[in-house]
Order: C-alpha cells, then sequence, then structure tokens
C-alpha cells in the first residue's frame, strides 16, 4: 500500500521549498480559525457570564408581585395596590407542593448611620429564607432566627458594600447602627455578590426582620402588607407547577371570582434569563458562522496554491509516474500537503485564537472562555478543509498523462 | 520467450480529417540481453514505438507482449506496476526531481514498490557505487555535472532489479566525452548484469555501441540489422 511517511516527508519538503507561499497560504487558515476560537471565546465567555449572574440571583426563583388596581377607568401601574401579605408568603409555604422556600420582602431607601458615617441604601424587610432563595450565605455572624422575626428585634445583616462604606476597617458585627434613626444591632455580613443582570449593585444592600420593617421603618396603614414575595421552587421542572399553585392559592385567598382579574402578578425570573442565555448562545452561533467563514476563505486559498503547485510540478509528477507512482500515490502526496497547510494553519490559528482570547479579556475587560470542544473543533475543521481543497487539485494531478507530464517544460 | 514481443502493432491518432498513424503495423521482437538502437527521422514513430514498450502509452490495435504479458488491456495503476518492475528509464533531459539529493532521487522507484527505509537507503547507495558516484549521495542535481546526472538517473533505472532499460537520446544534453562515458556504461551494464538495452538515437555515433539497429520510418521498420559492435575498451571502472 502507500507509504505515508515518505509522503509525509515529500509533502514537507515541497513546502520548504516555497517558504513565504507556504506561510501566506497557512496565513489565510491561521486567520480563520483564530477567528472563529476569539470568536466563540468571547460568546461563550458572555454567555458564562450570564449564566454566573443568573444562579447569583438564585435559581428556581418566582417573583409575586402585587397588582395593579382600577379606579374610576384609569387603571393604576402594577403594584398599586398593597394586596400582598406576609400570612399571603406563609400560606404558599404551607400548601404549595412544588414550593421549596418562600419569603416575603418590604424594602425601600434609607438612611443609614454609624458613628460619623453615613449611606443611603436599599434596606431589606425579610426571613433568612430570603438567604436560602438567592443562595446567599453569610460570611460572619448569624442569620436571623425565627425569634427575631417573631419579636421584630433590631437586628440588621449588611450587604459588602455598605460594609465598606460605613466600617472601613472595623468588624461590623456587635456594632450599633441607625436606620431611620432606629438603632439597630449589627448581627451578619453577606458574602460578595457582585453586579446583577441589570448592573446593579447587589453588595449595596441590608437586611433586616420582615417584622421590623413592618412595625419600624416602612409603617403603613396595611398591617402585614408586603412588597413582593420571592418564592423558590423545587426544581426546573416544578417552576410552571409552582406558579400554577400559587395562581390558584392566591386567587382563592384574595377571594377572586372567576371574572376578576388577578391583583398580583407572578413572575418567572429565571424564565427571563433564560431567554437572555438563549440570545447570547445565537450570538455566539453568530459570531462563529462569520467567523468560518474567513475559514472558507483561507480553504480556497490552499485550493488556489495547490494548483498552481500541480502545474509547475507536472514534470515531477511525470517522473514520479514512470518510476511506478500510481494513482493514489500522486493523489496523496498532494492532498496531504495540503493537509499539512491546514494543519499547521490551524495549529497556529489555535494559539493566536488563545492568545487573542486572553488580550480581549486584559484590555477589553470582556469575559472569554476558550473552551476546549471549540479547540477540538476548529482543528478537526482545519484539517477537514485541507482534505476538502486538497482533494481537486490532488484528482486533477493524477489525471495526467505521464507522456505529457515528462515532456512538461 | 522475447522480453519484447510486438505484433501488428498500430497506434492511431485523430487529427483533424484524415486519422494519423504512428505506428503502422510494428512486428518485433527483442530478446532479453539484446542492445538495440532504434533509428529514425523525427516524426518517424521511434517515440510512440519507445512510449509503447515503455507502458507510458498503450497501442489503438495489435499486440504487444511484455516478458510474456499482454499489458494492452491493462489500467493506469496496472501499467504504473510494470514499469516500476520491469522498466528502468533514461531521458535526454535527465529528469530527476529538482532540490532532491540524488540518493533520494534513486530510492523513487523503490518508494512506489513500498520497499522499506533501510533496505531502500541499502540498494539506493549500491545503485550509485556501481555507477561511481559514491560521495555524492546528498548532493542535489543542480550540484552535479551533466554526466553525474545521467549516471544518477542510469542508478535510478537499475535500483529495481528492471531487466530493461529504455533510453531516450540519453547522451542527447552531454559532450562527446561524456557521452562515451555513458554509453561504455550502459555496454557494460548490458554486458555484466545481462540487462535488455533499448535506446532511441538520431547519432550514428551512438547507435555504433549497439549490437542490433531498427531503422523506423513513417511508422514502419524499414531496416533491422543485426551487426557486431565497435569495440570499445571497457575498463573496470566504466
Amino acid at each position: 500500500m502507500i507509504n505515508i511517511p515518505s509522503t509525509l516527508k515529500i509533502s514537507l519538503r515541497a513546502l520548504r521549498v516555497n517558504k513565504m507561499r507556504s506561510a501566506l497560504t497557512m496565513l489565510g487558515i491561521i486567520i480563520g480559525v483564530g477567528a472563529v476560537i476569539a470568536m466563540l471565546a468571547v460568546g461563550t465567555g458572555a454567555s458564562e457570564k450570564i449564566s454566573e449572574q443568573i444562579s447569583s440571583i438564585g435559581s428556581n426563583l418566582i417573583i409575586i408581585l402585587p397588582g395593579s388596581t382600577t379606579s374610576g377607568g384609569l387603571r393604576m401601574g402594577m403594584g398599586s395596590q398593597p394586596t400582598l401579605t406576609r400570612d399571603d408568603a406563609e400560606a404558599i409555604q404551607k400548601e404549595c407542593s412544588a414550593v421549596q422556600e418562600v419569603a416575603p420582602v418590604l424594602n425601600g431607601a434609607a438612611q443609614i448611620v454609624y458613628s460619623n458615617q453615613n449611606w443611603s441604601t436599599g434596606v431589606y424587610g425579610t426571613t433568612s429564607s430570603m438567604l436560602v432563595i438567592r443562595d446567599w450565605p453569610i460570611s460572619s455572624g448569624r442569620a436571623f432566627t425565627d425569634q427575631d422575626i417573631r419579636n421584630a428585634t433590631k437586628v440588621a445583616i449588611l450587604g459588602q458594600t455598605v460594609v465598606e462604606n460605613l466600617f472601613g476597617g472595623i468588624d461590623p458585627v456587635g456594632q450599633m447602627i441607625r436606620i431611620k434613626k432606629v438603632p439597630f444591632m449589627v448581627i451578619g455580613v453577606l458574602d460578595r455578590k457582585g453586579q446583577s443582570p441589570q448592573g446593579q449593585d447587589q453588595d449595596d444592600t441590608i437586611y433586616i426582620p420582615v417584622t421590623t420593617a413592618q412595625k419600624k421603618i416602612f409603617g403603613t396603614s396595611f398591617p402585614g402588607m408586603v412588597r413582593t414575595i420571592m418564592v423558590k421552587a423545587r426544581s426546573t421542572e416544578d417552576l410552571a407547577v409552582a406558579e400554577k399553585q400559587i395562581n390558584e392559592l392566591l386567587r382563592q385567598r384574595h377571594h377572586l371570582s372567576a371574572r376578576q382579574d388577578n391583583d398580583f402578578t407572578v413572575r418567572n425570573l429565571t424564565q427571563i434569563m433564560q431567554v437572555a442565555e438563549q440570545s447570547t448562545k445565537v450570538m455566539t452561533l453568530l459570531l462563529g458562522a462569520i467567523a468560518s467563514v474567513s475559514l472558507l476563505v483561507g480553504g480556497i486559498g490552499i485550493m488556489n496554491i495547490m494548483l498552481v503547485s500541480v502545474t509547475e510540478r507536472t514534470r515531477e509528477i511525470g517522473i514520479r509516474m514512470a518510476v511506478g507512482a500510481k494513482t493514489w500515490d500522486i493523489r496523496l502526496q498532494f492532498i496531504i500537503e495540503a493537509l499539512t497547510l491546514a494543519m499547521i494553519g490551524g495549529i497556529t490559528g489555535i494559539l493566536l485564537g488563545v492568545g487573542g482570547s486572553h488580550l480581549l479579556s486584559m484590555f477589553a475587560g470582556w469575559s472569554t472562555v476558550v473552551s476546549t470542544l471549540s479547540v477540538i473543533m476548529a482543528f478537526g475543521f482545519s484539517g477537514l478543509v485541507g482534505i476538502f481543497f486538497g482533494f481537486y487539485p490532488a484528482y486533477k494531478a493524477s489525471l495526467l498523462n505521464p507522456i505529457d507530464a515528462l515532456r512538461y517544460e | 520467450m522475447a522480453l519484447i514481443e510486438t505484433r501488428d502493432l498500430y497506434k492511431i491518432y485523430d487529427v483533424g480529417e484524415s486519422p494519423v498513424h504512428a505506428l503502422d503495423g510494428v512486428s518485433l521482437s527483442i530478446e532479453r540481453g539484446e542492445f538495440v538502437a532504434i533509428m529514425g527521422p523525427s516524426g518517424s514513430g521511434k517515440s510512440t514505438f519507445m512510449n509503447v514498450i515503455g507502458c507510458l502509452d498503450q497501442q489503438t490495435r495489435g499486440q504487444f507482449l511484455l516478458d510474456g504479458i499482454d499489458v494492452g488491456n491493462m489500467d493506469r495503476d496496472e501499467l504504473a506496476s510494470i514499469r516500476n518492475a520491469k522498466i528502468g528509464f533514461v531521458f535526454q533531459g535527465f529528469n530527476l526531481l529538482p532540490r532532491t539529493s540524488a540518493i533520494e532521487n534513486v530510492e523513487l522507484p523503490l518508494l512506489y514498490n513500498n520497499v522499506h527505509g533501510p533496505e531502500r537507503r541499502k540498494k539506493a547507495l549500491a545503485a550509485l557505487k556501481t555507477l561511481g558516484l559514491e560521495g555524492r549521495e546528498h548532493h542535489n542535481p543542480n550540484q552535479l555535472s551533466g554526466g553525474q546526472q545521467q549516471r544518477v538517473a542510469i542508478a535510478r533505472a537499475l535500483v529495481n532489479d528492471a531487466p530493461l532499460i529504455l533510453a531516450d537520446e540519453p547522451t542527447g544534453n552531454l559532450d562527446t566525452k561524456t557521452s562515451i562515458e555513458i554509453m561504455e556504461l550502459l555496454v557494460r551494464l548490458n554486458h555484466e548484469s545481462n540487462i535488455t538495452m533499448v535506446l532511441v538515437t538520431h547519432e550514428p555515433d551512438i547507435a555504433e555501441y549497439s549490437r542490433r539497429i531498427i531503422r523506423f520510418v513513417d511508422g514502419r521498420v524499414v531496416s533491422d540489422e543485426r551487426r557486431q559492435p565497435v569495440e570499445h575498451p571497457v575498463t573496470a571502472k566504466g
């Protein structure tokens, strides 16, 4: 059969003879593969960042908001009527089987004072379930106890940004702060969470017991009223069931007849995020597809050069045929030559793409992730390009008439 | 059994209105160990004849047996194998691969015969040695003189132990002195290794080395003369 090592040697020599030409031909593949790797790295980086942000809000998340009201034909905005209560939250926890954790939230902005420092931030009245839902561990101190909620104790858990702004280097746990002039004891500090998908600083926050918020800070005329209810479903599959159960339960609790609209809104946050994730994936594919076009152009470059090479080496082909080279000996010689061009180009392109991705994340600050799969695919694809675009020139060479080829000047 | 046996060989080209008979009924028989010169004016069909018996081309009609094998119906790859095993070519323009060392040029037929690396190298070295090219193994063709290049080509023709060497104007690009060297080399190989030599030439001086001269005119054999070659001193070194 065909002698692969010798054929490879022949091909490598032919490429060495025309160094400049080989290098320029490879450049097409190098740019193509490099672009594919870099584009996929940017795309994968973006979608991984989004996934990260999604899990930073908490997974399998449902948010219940109070509904709108209609007064005198004028429809007010969402949340304009305080229809949700802490009792609703407790009922959901007890009765909806698809729900894992429920946290009522009553929040607002407030001025915080510690010693001679002050800071304005979002204050969230909630329960320790909130930390479970948002998958947010305490870095020091403790979470709320049931007693804290029952007795409406004046304790607070701080986000990292608040700690930085008020305390400088001091350990805040055990210190007293004032929220809207009411003194609170700091019992814990939250882990750093980073930005939300909307770009908000999630660490700029203070958690206090929901009962304390209701009675001491954001007092309203509606007892037990909350701003939102956060719900974590048992699993992604349970999200839809949980939504349905919550809808039914709240309609029943709010005494709504079949003809009346909901006076609350159930939002599946995970779904919204998944749509965002999906769109980055499409974006990644699109970028990859555009970059693939340059790989294709690189392949055509290889074919062009191989055709030139076959013509230039007609006499060589004639000599080889005269001394006994068979059809596939000649074909393989040129295919291996094209393949070698493409593979060397591919490997260089991969290095360039990986390097380029690192530079992008270093200087442009984009998060880029070079996946092993994209490297393997780029490598395999450049090999395919070599074989595909090498085949026609090789086929042409193998069909030469040895007599004409030997006479070729 | 004759090494080359042709019966009523025709090669007809369709050019324009009237077909051209490049070979017009050639019947010849060449035995093993013969040294034959083929002569004739250009267009006489001698090159076509060489191409057919060299298995580079196929006849339109008639029969050609090479070493008893009818090659008339063989496909490209079968012809390539036959060329590889039975025929060594020596050309006027040497036809060595450029930018390729002498030894690698000589190895070429072995490469396509799947002879493995060390064995290949050994055989090629031996062939180069036979032709007095020791020390030139790693020179590229452009570093060798015309005579040396032709000797590399002859080494390539020998390396596969082919019983037949076809030489097409082997001294056409060489000066007189080198021509004599090359011809004496061919005579020696014919003599010592019983390799059948068929050479095309238009130089009577060169044809003098052969023991049989076949003349072609218009695609036909017009004379086939067996003769005693002029004695040339054949030294041990060639």
